[in-house]
């Protein structure tokens, strides 16, 4: 791509429109620097005075009695996270497969956008089914309805339209000679799909399952309305459970100094965590790129 | 070439195809069946008066007015920041630096990490920083502003893609008739991407009008008419968060709510899907209309 060389040509010498554009991309571009600085900042006071190992190490999360264990919530955010995810992976894979190799291409055109309508709809709005149908099918079950299962099925419903988008992408971006060789082999439409497409396509799927971890770990609203939000590892998928955001969205309103602090805190142990799932995503990219050079 | 291994496999039985069309057919009802259910409990309660009057008894009662301009002023403000920076941007990407260009990959990679941010990182970062740092309190300001943070990396994406798609030839022959850089990009570049900005535009207001936990710490929960930008206003994603979590009774309003923002949404995507098609069939160019 060469397009800023004919435009650099136009003009070598100093512009007006230059220094807005770099100031504009000098902005975007360090805003992430400034947001965790500001966060840094805010959490600095539980650092110092707490200590980092005290955030696991306490008794339990007290903290306006100066018991600051993170344990509990870290463990639920990981937990309801893992459980969408597990239900959400293999169903968006075989909707994908679905509209990219099985349905004609009128459903699979309407298929497609309906998904993208889906993962656009506001957490709120299944955070509101949740607590009004869902929670009380899990309590008729197994009281008292707001729970991990609960959690876990609403995020799967969150996370699941973006999953299935991104793994139909990486599927039909596999390059037709695999297509073409699986067919001169004999192979019937489900080896090919199976045993050539989906290997060929894996680290865009895992890219796929990555990006959803991300939304899972991060989301708050929907899961606070109908996880029960007690601070306590669960013994069942039937117990109430508190994710570190619906942690900070609980408490944000009424905590003050070190409490307050130890909330950034919480977000910064967060914000590891997207780092490390962008991270994953870069290098499996990366990956997929040099693979797809190689194919 | 979905076509091309249909055709193929039509005189064969697949075992496979029966289950995945189960599941996903079974996939996409469950999403019908949660919009199917709200606006089946909300429906009734949308009316002329719903819309324009302000709330009372703590939304039980009356409409949802003041909220509706809430939202809107968030709205206008998160735009009214983050577009300018976004279109700025991109044009530095695309026109200004090369893709292999240090700064170019450094803007890139720290705008991949803001897209991943969690929302609620927003939030409390807004919450510091906009409401606290800034001394702007809990307002429609600190809101739209905290948002335009987080719908930037999105906007910066659709618009550097739809800039990128303006064919070589108009920048050679704006170069020919001897534009300026500033001139060409105002006069050429900007006019012809300007489908693909719309578009990438209204995808990031429908993820700023579906965020909630975000304008929780920033904007605020007063459900008043604001007087000013600088006055603390409810979105209406706040509205059904505290009309279903604490407000007894508030369900109904909640659902009402619930419909008229599904009913946004639905406009937003529509609304893109026929730029999307209409600046295909002008210009022959793909417009990507998920964000």
């Amino acid at each position: 791509m060469s397009s800023h060389l004919a435009l650099r040509v136009t003009n070598p010498g100093f512009s007006l429109a230059n220094c807005i554009l770099w100031g504009a991309a000098t902005i975007a571009g360090t805003l992430i620097g400034l947001i965790v600085f500001v966060v840094l900042a805010a959490a600095m006071p539980a650092l110092s005075n707490v200590g980092l190992e005290r955030f696991v190490t306490d008794a339990s999360w007290h903290p306006t009695s100066d018991q600051f264990n993170l344990a509990p919530l870290i463990v639920g955010t990981l937990l309801v996270a893992a459980g969408a995810l597990a239900l959400a992976c293999p169903i968006s894979l075989a909707a994908a497969v679905f509209v990219t190799f099985y349905a004609p291409p009128s459903i699979a055109t309407v298929y497609r956008r309906l998904m993208e309508l889906f993962a656009g709809v506001p957490s709120v709005l299944f955070g509101l089914w949740g607590l009004v149908v869902l929670v009380p099918l899990i309590a008729k079950l197994s009281p008292p309805g707001a729970s991990l299962l609960a959690a876990i099925l609403v995020v799967t419903l969150m996370v699941l339209p973006t999953i299935m988008l991104i793994a139909a992408t990486s599927l039909s971006s596999v390059p037709i000679e695999h297509l073409h060789g699986a067919r001169a082999l004999g192979f019937s439409r489900a080896s090919t799909i199976f045993k050539v497409i989906i290997p060929a396509a894996r680290s865009g799927l895992a890219a796929a399952a990555v990006l959803g971890a991300g939304r899972a770990i991060g989301e708050t609203m929907a899961v606070m309305m109908v996880a029960g939000n007690v601070v306590k590892i669960p013994d069942s998928i039937y117990d109430p459970v508190r994710t570190l955001s619906a942690n900070i969205a609980l408490e944000i309103a009424y905590a003050m100094d070190l409490h307050r602090s130890a909330l950034f805190v919480s977000a910064l142990v967060m914000i590891a965590f997207v780092v490390v799932v962008v991270w994953a995503l870069e290098l499996l990219t990366s990956k997929a790129a040099f693979q797809a050079n190689a194919d | 070439m979905q076509i091309d291994l249909i055709a193929v496999e039509s005189r064969r039985r697949d075992p496979w195809a029966a289950i995945l069309w189960v599941v996903s057919l079974a996939a996409i009802s469950v999403f019908f069946c949660v919009l199917a259910d709200i606006v089946w409990r909300g429906a009734g309660q949308i009316s002329w008066s719903f819309i324009v009057e302000a709330p009372r008894n703590a939304g039980r009662a009356g409409g949802i007015g003041s909220i509706v301009v809430s939202t809107v002023l968030i709205l206008l403000v998160c735009l009214a920041t983050a577009l300018p920076l976004a279109v700025g941007a991109a044009l530095f990407l695309v026109e200004v630096v090369s893709p292999v260009h240090p700064v170019s990959r450094f803007v890139r990679v720290s705008l991949d990490t803001l897209a991943a941010v969690p929302s609620v990182v927003f939030g409390l970062f807004g919450n510091a920083f906009f409401c606290v740092v800034l001394g702007l309190g809990f307002s429609i300001l600190s809101g739209g502003l905290t948002l335009a943070c987080m719908i930037l990396p999105l906007l910066i994406r659709t618009t550097e893609s739809s800039i990128r798609s303006v064919p070589q030839r108009y920048r050679y022959a704006a170069a020919a008739l001897g534009f300026t850089k500033g001139r060409t990009m105002v006069r050429v570049i900007l006019p012809l991407a300007s489908p693909g900005i719309l578009v990438g535009t209204l995808l990031g207001l429908g993820r700023a009008i579906a965020e909630t936990v975000v304008l929780v710490f920033t904007s605020g929960y007063v459900d008043r008419m604001p007087s000013s930008l600088l006055d603390s206003g409810r979105s209406l994603s706040i509205h059904i968060f505290d009309l279903s979590m604490n407000v007894p009774g508030g369900e109904p309003a909640a659902y009402g709510t619930a419909v008229m923002l599904v009913c946004v949404l639905l406009v937003i995507n529509g609304v893109v899907l026929c730029l999307a098609k209409l600046w295909k069939s002008r210009t022959g160019l793909n417009v990507a209309t998920a964000a």
